[in-house]
């Protein structure tokens, strides 16, 4: 897909301080997002998936963290090098929002919705630059809110809280976090990350607390919005089949290394590293038998050298134990990072045969 | 076992109910939960009976009020020949070593104190009265059938990892060689190779000991996996039972169609294209009168709304409660 990059990370290292050292919790990774994509991060817990998209945001816990190297590119700019200040001011936030996976505990249950909507508009309003308003120094609570754009500003929140279908927007942004369902406070959150006219989405694992139907309402409304307005998706998450449904191609870690990356239908189609392999034998089927992945997943303080998958793969030689593989490129788009991948995966196709049920 | 007693069902349920009550501020009662309305159903000798629904509809209150830990207000409980509804505690002990409960992660449930062996000898010294050579024996043939070396009786839960302390929960309750285990959410929370790995093992174990389980889920393509029967669950009322193929190729209840489609698959149609259930379940508290899934069903009409649709046999294999399945 030759859309352009939005977003590049390239040879990011993330180390995080523990009591028995240092646990490489991203080892090199690459990942890049185009133009009004969805990209799904997928891989199982304690992958780095959460990890890498959070030193996207810039939201690590420091210093506990620490950045070994590598850069973040962002509309041709690498976010590491820069003032944090000016990222802080014009980026995080505004340029690149962030849906959490748990929708009660991003909001301050003692104040209404539109209370804390508000106070979010107030520095990062699309409408900020255009108004003249400059940011003191005094803590935001305590700086004027200009009538006039305040009054622009609610308009706009009305608007957007209409696109995410809450009912009854006016008397919703009244009432506090706890009148909501699960469903509705995701709408919430959705609503505000699309507040600012960012260009990126990060979603971490947003679906994951709501039920099915639920979450199907929730990827369908948010796979249109981002698609109207082109805004490019970074989603992680570890269940599969939700990637399958809202992402235009997909990158699957392992223990901190990212392993191999495809559009959607190649990924399920013809997946060649032999952990994506593994995984997608384990997803439950009625028509065979399943197989989990033997082993455990390494302790990313001593990590196993090499491709870090070899401890518990099948085909591991000694030059998986020795050197970790580069990429190689299978396709437009399709690249992995295996020294033994799977190349005959065409001639099988993996999951065309599965019917879809209902 | 008696050759009659062969064919009845293991578990009889019939026009099972749990309230709670819905106090205010006075601690007067206002309202009724209905967690539990009038759910019949029974579970056979070996199978494996799937019950599915959204969080709230009852299932896990279900699970409980079969154990015990919940009162059923009304209704019966049989079994395997016993009415179990209206025990005391003393009587219930009884029956706890045929009845067996699985938590979603029972390896919480070990003391952080006590060796494995210990706790694995503990529901045998409570429920049996085996000598320590038998269940020696006992527990060393359970540890294999669950993966695990027998030199791992001599360490503390903290050294196994969550895998193995998982099945050293399942272990335990294997020991007593129950007749119906309920899984409650065996695998939520679990990565996929995790899930895969713990799902085989349930189905070895009830190969070689011939289990029978209540398997609780709310993850549909697991259920479609694990059972042979299913029972779908909405707002405390069974909406569909049947078998499990015939559930899932052909969905009668407007309902279950749409929990179905609703389940992420890979390949074939993704349904961001075409998903058409709106709407969120109502206040379980102030159910709407008559059908409960009126107010978001696209098929409903005026008789929905007055009468409550009955649970009724389709063919041989299928029943619905749906006044147009």
């Amino acid at each position: 897909m030759p859309s352009p990059d939005l977003l590049t990370v390239s040879d990011l290292e993330v180390g995080f301080a523990t009591e028995n050292g240092t646990a490489k919790v991203l080892d090199r990774v690459n990942l890049r997002i185009g133009q009004g994509q969805v990209v799904g991060l997928v891989g199982e817990s304690g992958c780095g998936k959460t990890t890498l998209a959070r030193a996207i945001l810039g939201v690590l816990p420091m210093p506990a963290a620490h950045i070994g190297g590598g850069r973040i590119v962002f509309h041709g700019e690498d976010l590491l090098q820069q003032d944090p200040d000016t990222v802080n001011r014009l980026i995080r936030g505004r340029k690149i929002t962030f849906i959490p996976q748990d929708p009660y505990g991003s909001f301050n249950p003692l104040f209404s919705v539109g209370d804390q909507i508000m106070q979010l508009m107030k520095w990062n309003s699309p409408l900020l630059e255009e108004s003249g308003d400059k940011r003191s120094a005094w803590p935001a609570l305590f700086q004027p809110y200009p009538r006039a754009r305040y009054r622009a500003d609610r308009e706009k929140v009305l608007e957007v809280l209409r696109q995410v279908q809450l009912p009854q927007p006016e008397q919703a942004l009244k009432k506090l976090p706890h009148e909501f369902s699960g469903g509705q406070r995701q709408r919430l959150m959705i609503a505000m990350a699309l507040l600012s006219d960012p260009d990126l989405i990060i979603a971490d694992e947003p679906t994951t607390a709501l039920d099915v139907t639920i979450q199907a309402q929730i990827l369908r409304l948010l796979r249109q919005l981002v698609k109207d307005r082109g805004i490019s998706v970074l989603f992680t998450t570890h269940d599969l089949g939700t990637a399958y449904e809202i992402c235009d191609s997909i990158t699957v870690m392992y223990a901190g290394q990212e392993m191999e990356s495809a559009s959607t239908e190649a990924f399920f189609g013809r997946p060649s590293h032999r952990y994506t392999n593994r995984l997608l034998e384990s997803l439950p089927s009625p028509d065979r038998d399943i197989q989990g992945i033997g082993g455990d997943v390494p302790s990313l303080v001593d990590p196993p050298g090499g491709c870090r998958f070899h401890p518990r793969c099948d085909y591991a030689t000694e030059e998986c134990r020795q050197a970790r593989p580069d990429t190689e490129t299978l396709d437009d788009d399709h690249w992995v990072r295996c020294h033994h991948p799977k190349r005959d995966a065409s001639a099988e196709p993996h999951f065309a045969g599965q019917d879809n049920v209902g | 076992m008696s050759a009659d007693t062969a064919n009845e069902p293991l578990l009889g349920v019939s026009a099972l109910k749990r309230y709670f009550p819905i106090r205010n501020v006075f601690g007067r009662r206002i309202n009724w939960l209905k967690a539990l309305d009038d759910v019949s159903f029974e579970v056979r000798r070996g199978e494996v009976l799937g019950v599915v629904g959204e969080s709230g509809c009852g299932k896990s209150t279900l699970g409980k009020t079969l154990m015990g830990i919940h009162s059923p207000m009304a209704g019966e409980i049989n079994f395997d020949g016993r009415e179990i509804g209206a025990l005391i505690a003393d009587q219930r002990r009884a029956i706890a070593k045929d009845l067996q409960y699985v938590y979603q992660d029972p390896g919480a449930s070990l003391d952080p104190r006590w060796k494995i062996r210990r706790s694995l000898h503990e529901p045998l010294v409570v429920h049996t009265d085996l000598d320590r050579a038998e269940r020696d024996h006992r527990v060393s043939e359970i540890l294999e059938a669950v993966g695990l070396p027998v030199g791992h009786l001599d360490l503390y839960p903290h050294e196994l990892s969550g895998g193995q302390q998982r099945r050293v929960g399942l272990a335990r309750i294997l020991t007593l060689q129950p007749k119906l285990v309920i899984l409650d959410e065996p695998t939520s929370g679990l990565d996929v190779s995790v899930q895969a790995t713990i799902l085989q093992l349930f189905r070895d174990l009830q190969a070689s000991f011939n289990l029978t389980y209540l398997f609780i889920s709310h993850d549909l393509s697991v259920v479609q996996m694990m059972c042979d029967r299913v029972i779908v669950m909405y707002l405390g009322k069974i909406v569909e039972a049947g078998e499990t193929d015939a559930v899932f190729e052909n969905p009668r209840h407007p309902y279950t169609r749409s929990l179905l489609a609703a389940i992420p698959r890979i390949a074939g149609k993704r349904f961001t294209e075409d998903f058409w259930l709106e709407g969120e379940p109502p206040d379980p508290g102030n159910l709407p009168s008559g059908c409960r899934f009126r107010t978001r069903c696209p098929m409903a009409e005026a008789r929905c709304a007055a009468e409550v649709p009955e649970l009724r046999s389709l063919d041989g294999r299928q029943q619905a409660a749906c006044h147009f399945a």
